[in-house]
């Protein structure tokens, strides 16, 4: 109970330091910024740049348009729209990750001949990839349900989901020490026994550190994949919708990246709560 | 070695599986329900006033009196309606024409079929105070352009008028507000009429507490400075052109668009709210102020809306062509090559209109004087 009341404690702490961050800067800064041989290294500090604390979250009570729905229903409804992606994006990924590290530590070659070409997976720029897969998705259809844009922004996710998984699960299955395997040898253990018994179990402390990175990844995939195809109804598209409006408006475009964040951390609250049920059955066990 | 190969073979067996599984939705569907015909309009940007005629055409049953049953496709950041029609996942792309022919010299097999806006909507603006009231007063001020092949009118206007936009003027990437141009990060904004331009009206002007005046802002419009390029297209796939019931389609597509247009010029604010409708997230006065504007760059028209003016298209193709932007690059290479438009399909489609008495020309038409509200409301 202590330790849970620290830690709520710790959470409000985090999120009063980052307000007194913003607000004492806001304070202090120059509203200028602060410009060094013709670059801004600290960024301006008046309403239109850094609009305050307060003016963003009573935003969040005004309706989005005259006579709209207030901002907090659009963006908390345009958030579960783009977890739908992010959801779906991290679950297909994971275990695309899962598979192809069980792949590579079962075959040395795969991993020779793989792991390149999935490391280079990452350094494709998102802004050319997207395009592509909502390219690709437009002439598919799943049976007789034709493909979805959020399919396309899910796809994306999962595109930057599955890599922390496949190289952190691939470190997790190779880090059983030879003495364990050579006792699953002595065993006669096969190498589906061995999987489950030894390299699964071994490789948790490698898993959830794998599957963290991976919902923010999925998160950032998804938002970006919104922002960069234009898939309507998610949180990403509101981000480029208010930003228009940020000439007259600037604490608009501040909510619906308060929104994203906050989709960030439930997804990691999400994960985090995986990590702690699964570490209780361990200890029961 | 070979188990591998073996492994990999499987792999490939498998994927095509999948993907035949899938199935492609490639092929034209040539009937949908009630032996209408689907067809897919892809645009350039989000939903609103700048595409109003489309979706009056949609919302109000001019598709559906043609037999279409048209999909609207809303575009984003990294969309390219063009190629997504090249590629063949729309039947139709509005798209500008320079940019539009830049991907036709690349290899994106498209025809203009339908020039719905005879006018060009891009203004160069700075605050009076600012003195820009011609291109040559650009020399030595910050210019701001958003790039990706919006920005060859500005380019035009300074090549014209004797500036080397690499190394006369400084450059600055603009955001999509116009934020820059306010706090004097740049000195000439560029901005749409329909858009950007109307956003500077909608802010407070600090020292007064009052909204922008439109005095205290010099406008460079490229039609006056004769560097204008024609802008909104409708295009067409060019192979797809040769087949009759295409051709079939494109007539009474463009048919029903200039009509939806018409509709919009003689009922603005129905326009409005049916933008609104559609989930356009901008204010209502700004989408008015839009759709009014948008009006302004579509009639009168003369030859008949959307007809492709012989002049006027080749002073695009002459600019895109002389142009040099900052890496010293022209838009094209050379004249555009094969079928770049014609206009055998928008005079079918207005010999339709007219027999229905639809006004084409709209040569009384007056635009409407917009009152715009703070934040566009």
């Amino acid at each position: 109970m202590n330790r849970r009341l620290r830690l709520a404690l710790g959470g409000v702490g985090a999120v009063l330091v980052g307000v007194a961050l913003w607000e004492g800067y806001k304070a202090v800064g120059d509203p200028d910024g602060t410009v060094l041989f013709g670059a801004r290294v600290l960024p301006r500090t008046d309403d239109a740049a850094m609009p305050h604390v307060w003016t963003v979250l009573s935003r969040f009570g005004d309706p989005e348009l005259a006579g709209g729905d207030p901002i907090w229903l659009v963006v908390l409804q345009a958030c579960l729209f783009t977890l739908r992606s992010v959801a779906i994006g991290f679950v297909a990924g994971a275990l695309v990750g899962l598979l192809l590290a069980v792949l590579m530590q079962r075959l040395r070659v795969v991993e020779r001949g793989l792991l390149p070409y999935v490391i280079l997976s990452q350094t494709v720029p998102l802004i050319a990839l997207a395009p592509v897969i909502a390219g690709w998705g437009g002439r598919l259809a799943i049976g007789p349900y034709p493909w979805q844009p959020w399919m396309s922004v899910t796809v994306i996710a999962l595109y930057l989901a599955f890599f922390p998984v496949a190289v952190g699960m691939l470190r997790g299955l190779q880090s059983p020490a030879p003495i364990a395997e050579e006792l699953m040898r002595s065993y006669a253990a096969g190498w589906w026994r061995t999987l489950v018994k030894l390299r699964l179990p071994a490789s948790t402390p490698y898993l959830f550190p794998a599957l963290r990175l991976a919902a923010a990844a999925a998160v950032v995939g998804a938002v970006v994949g919104e922002i960069s195809t234009g898939t309507r109804g998610g949180v990403g598209r509101l981000v480029i919708e208010y930003s228009r409006e940020a000439t007259t408006d600037p604490a608009k475009v501040f909510t619906a990246m308060v929104g994203a964040a906050a989709l960030g951390l439930a997804v990691a609250a999400i994960v985090g709560l995986g990590e702690f049920l699964v570490g209780r059955r361990r200890v029961r066990a | 070695m070979r188990k591998l190969i073996r492994v990999a073979g499987a792999a490939l067996a498998l994927s095509a599986l999948m993907l035949t599984a899938c199935g492609t939705a490639d092929e034209p569907t040539p009937s949908g329900a009630g032996g209408t015909t689907k067809v897919k309009l892809q645009l350039q940007w989000f939903v609103q006033g700048q595409f109003a005629g489309y979706i009056a055409a949609a919302d109000q049953g001019f598709y559906r009196e043609q037999g279409l049953d048209v999909e609207i496709l809303e575009g984003g950041v990294d969309i390219v309606p063009q190629t997504v029609l090249a590629q063949g996942q729309a039947d139709f792309a509005i798209a500008w024409v320079p940019k539009a022919l830049a991907s036709r010299e690349q290899g994106a097999e498209i025809t203009n079929i339908g020039q719905i806006f005879q006018r060009s909507g891009t203004y160069q603006v700075s605050f009076a105070s600012s003195n820009i009231t011609s291109p040559a007063d650009l020399r030595g001020k910050k210019v701001g352009n958003w790039g990706f092949g919006n920005e060859f009118e500005l380019f035009a206007a300074m090549t014209k008028a004797g500036l080397d936009p690499g190394k006369d003027v400084t450059l600055v990437q603009q955001q999509f507000d116009m934020q820059g141009l306010l706090r004097k990060d740049i000195d000439a904004a560029q901005a749409m009429s329909y858009n950007e331009y109307a956003q500077l009206l909608e802010a407070k002007d600090p020292a007064t507490g009052q909204l922008y005046k439109p005095e205290a802002f010099t406008v460079l419009d490229w039609n006056k400075e004769g560097t204008a390029m024609l802008q909104d297209a409708v295009w067409a796939n060019t192979s797809k052109l040769s087949d009759q019931s295409y051709q079939d389609t494109a007539v009474k597509f463009l048919a029903a668009s200039i009509k939806g247009w018409a509709y919009c010029r003689d009922n603005p604010e129905a326009c409005r709210d049916l933008v609104v409708k559609r989930g356009s997230k901008l204010g209502a006065s700004h989408q008015l102020w839009q759709v009014n504007e948008t009006n302004k760059l579509v009639w009168p028209s003369p030859a008949g809306a959307g007809v492709i003016d012989e002049a006027a298209w080749k002073a695009t193709v002459d600019l895109s062509m002389t142009t040099k932007n900052a890496d010293g690059q022209t838009v094209l290479t050379k004249a555009p090559e094969g079928l770049a438009y014609t206009n055998d399909y928008v005079r079918k489609a207005l010999d339709t209109l007219k027999s229905q008495n639809v006004d084409v020309n709209g040569t009384g038409f007056t635009p409407k004087t917009v009152t715009l509200n703070e934040g566009g409301v």
